[in-house]
């Protein structure tokens, strides 16, 4: 399990925690949404739970830990944390590493940096295409692709070193509609494998299509937790800049002539 | 005074050479252009009408453009050229993963090849970036084609957007590599192979002993035209 406990996070040169007292758990196979406005602090719980933050851009957990099966990350070495947590950003373009003429060689970019054989990298890169549905991409120049097939190479990139658990901050927020749609059931299809997903976004009707749970975060806390309809329904979420779900909006609206807003949840 | 030609000159001459036989000539001479282009500009400005000299061409104002001014305008401008063709032929013909791959082979670490493959990715993520800037700054309302001072009030409005957001970027990229083992030390098993003929070896062991020869010669005050 992927597990903060009561973790406040400083960046460096600041005085005050971007991220305090979270307690959150990710369990293997799960999908749990992180809703909040801008600046609430969504991309600096991603950072913290992968690890990046403090390991790599520094800073310092001023409370609290952040666990992996019950062993703190704090000091592993980053390209250990790799082969636990993955992190993925919105930009695809900026994801990719530069070196791979294909995008079966971007895929197999994680696997060689570990070291492992090369029998066993290319066995990994085929899994990791199958999972995501994308082998016919795989002699694709990678900055030839569309932002969803970008993503969807990230995703692969980031499954083929075989983490029990990803973390995706806005996955789809630089998609246009289609692309957000192959990312959604790309989730899906990453969780069916067991893989754990933390997945911070504002399009509220893929976190409902998709999540288990969700996580409300405001100025860096966590203000509401639970399962996404409950959380997501809440009037209270629209204080805190937060659309709900286009479901929601159509049973407010049957609600408001009469009508039975059942007919909506089928 | 043809000293400071010769070098630069035929070092130009011989990367032209070399994009021809790579088939990019074309390529390399539109990037080089335009790579050093900004720079060049403030050198001629600079070197011809600040540089003292006995023989005045011409008087601008307080400025007086000199016969030395000019020579040593010129003398930058084919030294600059000689730089930019020679990056810009590296680049051109040099794909990254070989580059970043060799180098670790060599014993590199992570973090430096990191840097160097951010440099090799810079030019031509800076280019598309201002593009895409361009565009948008277009679609408000921003002139940026037209007669030359249009183009030049155009193009500030971009440089801002453009190195920011290359920063940014550079970070993301570093973070999402970090993410893949990227800076994991040791070995890798690599699943293509880079060709290195023996031409190619004895081809780097000449030119590595004729930049040693260069730089002997230059620092011995030896007074050969070849060197600039």
């Amino acid at each position: 399990m992927l597990r903060l406990a009561g973790v406040s996070y400083r960046y460096p040169g600041f005085a005050t925690p971007a991220l305090r007292e979270v307690t959150l758990e990710l369990r293997p196979g799960e999908i749990v949404g992180v809703v909040g406005a801008n600046e609430s602090g969504k991309s600096t719980l991603c950072l913290v739970a992968s690890g990046l933050a403090p390991g790599s851009i520094g800073g310092e957990l001023t409370t609290g830990s952040v666990e992996i099966d019950d062993r703190p990350t704090a000091g592993r070495p980053l390209h250990e944390l790799a082969t636990q947590v993955g992190i993925g950003f919105q930009n695809p373009a900026t994801q990719l590493s530069g070196v791979a003429g294909s995008v079966f060689e971007e895929v197999a970019l994680g696997p060689m940096d570990l070291g492992l054989p090369a029998r066993e990298t290319v066995e990994r890169t085929k899994a990791a295409l199958a999972t995501l549905g994308i082998e016919e991409l795989a002699e694709r120049a990678p900055r030839r692709l569309s932002g969803g097939q970008g993503q969807l190479v990230v995703l692969a990139a980031l499954l083929a070193m075989r983490p029990p658990y990803l973390v995706l901050d806005e996955p789809t927020a630089q998609l246009d509609p289609e692309g957000t749609r192959l990312v959604g059931e790309a989730l899906g299809r990453l969780a069916a494998t067991g893989t754990g997903l933390l997945i911070a976004e504002h399009k509220t009707d893929l976190l409902a299509d998709v999540c288990d749970r969700v996580v409300v975060i405001d100025g860096g806390r966590l203000v509401a937790a639970g399962g996404v309809t409950e959380v997501l329904a809440d009037p209270a979420m629209e204080s805190y800049g937060i659309e709900p779900p286009s479901t929601v909006h159509l049973e407010r609206a049957l609600a408001e002539r009469g009508l039975d807003p059942e007919v909506v949840r089928g | 005074m043809l000293g400071g030609y010769v070098g630069p000159i035929a070092i130009g001459v011989a990367m032209l050479l070399g994009a021809r036989a790579a088939g990019v000539a074309r390529a390399l001479l539109r990037a080089s252009l335009l790579l050093s282009l900004p720079i060049a500009v403030s050198v001629v400005l600079v070197s011809v009408f600040t540089r003292p000299g006995s023989t005045v061409l011409f008087t601008i104002g307080p400025f007086d453009a000199t016969l030395e001014g000019v020579d040593f305008a010129a003398q930058t401008l084919v030294r600059l050229l000689a730089i930019s063709l020679s990056i810009g032929l590296f680049l051109l013909t040099t794909e990254a993963r070989a580059f970043v791959f060799d180098l670790e082979r060599r014993g590199v670490p992570p973090r430096f090849t990191f840097v160097a493959l951010a440099t090799i990715e810079a030019v031509p993520t800076l280019v598309e970036r201002a593009a895409t800037i361009a565009e948008s700054q277009r679609a408000r309302g921003l002139d940026t084609e037209g007669g030359v001072r249009a183009r030049v009030r155009g193009v500030l409005p971009l440089v801002g957007p453009a190195v920011i957001t290359s920063l940014t970027d550079v970070e993301e990229r570093s973070l999402a590599l970090e993410s893949r083992a990227f800076s994991r030390p040791g070995r890798r098993h690599l699943l293509w192979s880079m060709p290195d003929s023996g031409r190619e070896r004895l081809l780097r062991v000449v030119l590595v002993l004729a930049l040693l020869g260069a730089v002997v010669v230059r620092v011995a005050g030896v007074p050969l035209p070849v060197v600039g």
